[in-house]
């Protein structure tokens, strides 16, 4: 290990001494008493860490002789992650202390979870890859369990451990494959051996099964299933988590595989690609129609727009990932107002997660229900907030690859979609009488929620300048 | 200063409109008519400072697309002025008429507000009209001519309360659209062949639109002819010609004033005004000009004899309006465009009066409309009686045969008779006769007007003949104002616009013939036209008529010469728009008219005579006679009370056939079609497949990791196949 190798990965390795020294800490000096503070410290490392990680102007360079990449784009992806986690983490303290699941390995877990995820969107080599992915896993099946004493809690937790589990088979199965027929599992000697064009029908396996491990991890449509039990049955804070780093990671990931390892056979994984956003657009918008629980409509939700963003991916082009990057920026940023939203619901100090509580919130709360009221909107693209842009770009990006017809079928889902978002919208202020929601007063979770909902009005003057650091990843990544 | 005119009516408007909340209503009347008559007073100055030289200020530049290239500006030449005092002076008399009249309405509630909103449309109409006919390009115009359509539009359906009044207002807009319609091709081809809408690019390129070949429907048809038609059915519409005339009649549901300023002294004169304009496009349109003489003629007579029997006192003056528009086409469309512009003139001033008059009496009676229930009012409302029967006499044509001694209409219209006769022509005898006919007609009905309303004993409701009155000063004073021009304002402008020809084209600005029958060369024919100094080139012809052909064919050589040789001596001196109006050099109607035999002109004071006799016999020596005759003559008579059926066959023609098209695709096409895909597809097809989704999701373990299995099957299946191919 040479000191290049060594300070490219030195976040990582700095938050890794963190999380053991943090355990070790925890285990000896107070335990949950110290959770809180460990809790906001964790937050404000990630933030720390995504500054530091931001700011590095690095070209591309690569460390254990391409194990681990560093170049524009993972450092994309790791500040959403990163940032996402910390506000996530922020937003979960109240809710967790005030029902007694302030356990001090939550911020570790999750800090845990981070690494992998960071290693993850940096991984130049198969077996990188899959570190980076049983290391978040692991954490996140954990977590999602936290709440030991709840049945829903461990069969959420244990159903996406199973899954997982299953999933992570196929994705070694394919590594395996992939290993067999390209003599290596660096993705730059994958690559070469893929060829120009034509692909033997070994890499072709390899390609299919490892999309299949990674599709489960986006929740993309048919390896979903786990997605709308989990976010169910996980307390809502490990919801809001789940809806929006790991995501984020797994995405770039995909892309990093599709386009390292699989770059020089685009048309062959675009019609995968396509199908899985298809099936995943759909599916996210026809099946969270009959929802009543806003945590599974968020999982829904959650499976609708990844599909929105496996369009980016399937244009197979700079601008395509470009589009994909702005598409999960964006919808991690209406994702984490929208949970700071449902973690605040609650009657007689127990939380609510039916939406039919939600009855003429408006009067109430007129300034809450109107930021929802802009994060649903955001959320069905409805112009001219900021969730209309990130549609227009991968739907630019698929017409732009001559795939008009995804681009169709992504209108028609969205426009599906849209029903579930307005009802929310709707019952809010034309629903009828019901039983008051309490009127929580968490300076925390208000301001995560107003600032969310204003960026979203805001942003339409150039999106907070994200696009070219978007369009830097995205040709960092494409050549 | 035209900026002025401009403008002070629509400032006038938003602050009356948008502003009585702040200033009271009072105010805000007060405003806009002081604006109007601030804009009337400065017209004024505009048009007797004018040296006929036209002028164009620029206000500011509008779009800008491709080789369309539209500024907003005024154009002011002879025209504009002309209409310019119309306009302004009209609408600013009715301005002040209506705070007599609309002081109390029975249909709107004591509190609300209605007066403020009625002079905002009031002022903005003046706005529109004025951006009509001030227009520098026909984009402008258009502008214009919508905007005046909007205004007509929401004044007729002022009383929004009354269906009547409602049905009007729609009625009067569909059936302008028509008409927009054709308006708005004539100004593509004139884009598609002139490649600007600029008047003066138009006007210039008039004679090769003769010589062009214009591809339109199914066959080639001569450029300026399908222009100049094209125009035409626009100015139908909006003048109420043969054809579309229908909604003319039923737009008397808007308010009295609305129906003298809009729908009988300006609006409805804008047709007209249109194909003056377009004299160049005109002049080398002779098919089309005789179609404007046709229908012109036919409206004229068609809507007279539907007047003689009508008994609402508002529709007889409307269906008179409509008769006289079409003398002004007669006169435009015999190419003595002077003439319609001098009928137009004199008509604003008599048919204004007439229609405020009879808003006085209206108010006087109580609303109120109906001829049969009035008689005896001539003691009641004197001055109102004094200024219709200025109006009357001036509409009848009253004066001294064979001089240039008589009231507005004298003049102005015996003009157009003349005109029509000097054509020489078929389709000029056809107006001719027709129009003669019509002056006879227009005697009867007026007389038959005043007699009715006047004279005779007081019928109908009792309680209302007791309480009628005389209407306030605001509304008395423009009734005078009025009739001095209606008085006077045919004689003084009798040589202006129909006196030797080269006062009328010193008049119009037009660079006269005679100019270059001087023997001078063109240069110095434009060099007098560039300077201003025409008055004095045209002065020094004593005997203009003599040499006139000769003149005119060295008009024509020069105009010939010019074109090639000379192109900016071409714009300046000859070519069709360096003038307000144009003449083709062998346009000697005017001439002919002159010198028209003494039959010809003494036959429409004859005419008028015979009418007024008539009216008389019927209606004070033996008022039991209009019964006899009309049971007489049952067939005819119910065939002018319905107006020749016009509204009856359109209905049954186009109404029902649209209708019957709406329904069905509202019912078939977007109730079955549209509503029930939409409906099949969110309330059946997508809830499917939410419940199959919900089944799915059944929360089994091993049912989740099947369909993973099952989906990796698929994909690899799919892509081994599809890789093999």
């Amino acid at each position: 290990m040479s000191s290049a190798d060594f300070s490219t990965i030195l976040p990582e390795f700095l938050l890794a001494l963190y999380a053991l020294g943090a355990l070790l800490f925890g285990a000896y000096a107070g335990k949950d008493r110290r959770a809180s503070m460990l809790l906001w410290v964790t937050a404000g490392l990630f933030v720390a860490l995504a500054f530091w990680v931001g700011v590095s102007g690095h070209a591309g360079r690569a460390a254990f002789g391409g194990l681990f990449i560093d170049d524009a784009f993972s450092r994309f992806a790791k500040v959403m992650i990163l940032i996402s986690a910390a506000v996530v983490l922020v937003m979960s303290e109240e809710y967790m202390s005030r029902r007694d699941l302030l356990r001090f390995e939550y911020p570790i877990l999750v800090a845990l979870g981070v690494i992998g995820m960071m290693v993850m969107v940096s991984a130049g080599d198969l077996m990188t890859l899959y570190m980076g992915l049983e290391l978040q896993s692991l954490s996140l099946y954990v977590v999602a369990s936290l709440r030991r004493n709840s049945i829903r809690s461990t069969e959420a937790g244990l159903k996406y451990f199973v899954l997982g589990a299953l999933s992570s088979g196929l994705l070694l199965y394919g590594a395996s494959l992939t290993y067999g027929f390209a003599g290596t599992t660096l993705f730059s000697g994958i690559i070469a051996a893929a060829g120009e064009g034509t692909i033997s029908l070994g890499l072709l396996f390899g390609l299919v099964f490892i999309a299949a491990g990674l599709a489960f991890k986006v929740s993309a449509a048919p390896f979903h299933m786990w997605t709308p039990d989990v976010y169910e049955g996980s307390p809502t804070p490990v919801t809001a988590f789940f809806a929006t780093a790991p995501k984020v990671a797994a995405m770039s990931l995909f892309a990093r595989v599709l386009h390292d390892a699989f770059g020089g056979v685009v048309s062959d994984w675009q019609q995968v690609i396509a199908v899985l956003s298809v099936a995943s657009m759909f599916l996210g918008a026809v099946a969270a129609i009959g929802q009543r629980d806003i945590k599974r409509l968020m999982a829904y939700s959650s499976i609708n727009h990844m599909g929105f963003a496996l369009m980016g991916l399937a244009a197979g082009t700079a601008f395509g990932v470009q589009a994909m990057l702005i598409y999960l920026a964006i919808y991690v940023t209406m994702n984490i107002g929208t949970f700071a939203f449902i973690l605040g619901m609650e009657k007689d100090g127990k939380p609510v997660v039916e939406i039919d509580a939600l009855n003429l919130y408006a009067r109430n709360e007129p300034t809450r229900a109107l930021a929802m009221l802009v994060l649903m909107f955001s959320m069905a693209g409805v112009p001219p907030l900021v969730g209309f842009f990130a549609k227009y770009y991968v739907l630019t990006a698929a017409v732009g690859a001559d795939l008009g017809w995804l681009a169709v079928l992504g209108v028609v889902a969205s426009a599906i979609a849209a029903y579930y978002y307005l009802r929310i919208v709707y019952l809010m202020y034309f629903g009828t009488e019901s039983d008051a929601l309490d009127s929580t007063s968490q300076p925390v979770l208000w301001g995560v929620l107003m600032v969310s909902a204003l960026i979203m009005v805001v942003g339409v003057v150039n999106l907070f300048g994200i696009e070219g650091p978007a369009a830097a990843a995205a040709s960092a990544l494409v050549e | 200063m035209t900026t002025i005119i401009l403008f002070a009516p629509l400032i006038g408007a938003l602050i009356c409109g948008f502003g009585h909340r702040f200033i009271g209503e009072k105010p805000a009347q007060w405003t806009a008519t002081g604006l109007l008559f601030l804009s009337a007073l400065l017209s004024w100055v505009v048009f007797i400072g004018f040296d006929g030289d036209m002028q164009r200020i620029q206000i500011l530049r509008w779009i800008q697309s491709g080789s369309l290239s539209t500024d907003w500006a005024i154009r002011l030449d002879r025209l504009t002025a002309i209409m310019l005092i119309v306009i302004t002076t009209v609408s600013a008399l009715v301005h002040l008429y209506s705070f007599g009249y609309m002081a109390h309405d029975e249909n709107f509630r004591e509190t609300e507000s209605y007066r403020p909103r009625f002079f905002a449309y009031l002022s903005f109409f003046t706005f529109a009209m004025l951006m009509l006919v001030t227009a520098d390009n026909l984009v402008q115009m258009f502008f214009g001519w919508e905007g005046v359509g909007l205004a007509s539009y929401l004044l007729i359906g002022f009383y929004y309360r009354k269906p009547s009044a409602n049905a009007a207002a729609i009625k009067a807009f569909v059936v302008n659209r028509v008409g927009d319609f054709g308006f708005a091709l004539g100004i593509f081809a004139l884009f598609l062949l002139v490649d600007s809408t600029q008047f003066n690019d138009i006007f210039a390129a008039g004679p090769e639109l003769a010589n062009t070949q214009l591809r339109f429907l199914w066959r080639d048809w001569t450029a300026s002819e399908v222009v100049a038609v094209l125009l035409f059915i626009g100015a139908m519409g909006k003048s109420a010609q043969l054809f579309l005339h229908t909604w003319l009649p039923d737009a008397m549901e808007g308010p009295t004033p609305v129906s003298a300023l809009i729908h009988a002294a300006t609006m409805v004169t804008a047709g007209v005004f249109l194909i003056v304009r377009m004299s160049p496009i005109m002049e080398f349109a002779p098919n089309a000009t005789a179609f404007v003489t046709v229908i012109g003629a036919s409206t004229a007579f068609f809507a007279a004899t539907v007047g003689l029997v009508q008994t609402d006192i508002k529709r007889v003056i409307a269906y008179s309006t409509c008769s006289q528009l079409g003398y002004m086409f007669v006169a435009a469309g015999v190419g003595v465009y002077s003439v319609a512009m001098f009928h137009l003139l004199t008509h604003a001033f008599f048919k204004a009066l007439l229609f405020l008059g009879a808003g006085s009496v209206i108010h006087g009676m109580h609303h109120e409309q109906d001829m049969r229930n009035y008689g005896g009012l001539r003691t009641k409302l004197p001055y109102t009686f004094w200024a219709m029967m200025i109006g009357t006499l001036a509409i009848t044509g009253v004066g001294i045969p064979l001089t240039s001694i008589g009231f507005a209409g004298f003049l102005s219209k015996d003009a157009v008779i003349e005109s029509a006769w000097g054509a020489q022509s078929g389709p000029g005898m056809y107006a001719f006769w027709l129009l003669v006919v019509a002056a006879l007609f227009t005697s009867f009905y007026s007389w038959r007007l005043m007699f009715l309303t006047f004279y005779g004993k007081p019928r109908g409701d009792r309680h209302t003949h007791e309480h009628a009155h005389e209407s306030p000063m605001s509304m008395l004073v423009p009734l005078g104002v009025l009739s001095l021009g209606a008085v006077f304002s045919g004689m003084v402008w009798y040589g202006s616009f129909f006196g030797d020809e080269a006062q009328v084209d010193r008049f119009f600005g037009v660079p006269t013939h005679t100019a270059a029958a001087e023997g001078e060369s063109v240069a110095a024919a434009v060099r007098a036209a560039a300077e201003g100094d025409l008055a004095e080139a045209a002065s020094d012809v004593t005997e203009p008529t003599s040499g006139a052909a000769g003149e005119q064919a060295a008009a024509s050589d020069n105009a010939e010469s010019g074109e090639g040789a000379e192109p900016d001596a071409t714009v300046a001196g000859w070519a069709p728009g360096s003038g307000a109006i144009y003449k083709a050099p062998e346009n000697e109607v005017m001439e002919k008219a002159h010198y028209s035999p003494v039959w010809v002109k003494v036959s429409p004071f004859v005419a008028m005579l015979l009418g007024f006799g008539a009216a008389f016999q019927m209606y004070i020596r033996d008022p039991a006679m209009p019964g006899r005759v009309a049971d007489a003559a049952r067939p005819l008579y119910l065939f002018l009370l319905n107006k020749w059926y016009f509204d009856e066959i359109y209905n049954a023609v186009f109404v029902r056939g649209a209708r019957w098209l709406g329904r069905f695709l509202w019912r078939r096409g977007d109730g079955s079609v549209i509503d029930g895909a939409i409906n099949g597809v969110a309330m059946g097809i997508v809830p499917f497949f939410t419940r199959l989704a919900g089944r799915a999701q059944s929360g089994y373990l091993f049912h989740y990791a099947f369909a993973m299995v099952l989906g990796i099957a698929i994909l690899i299946t799919w892509m081994t196949l599809g890789g093999s191919n």
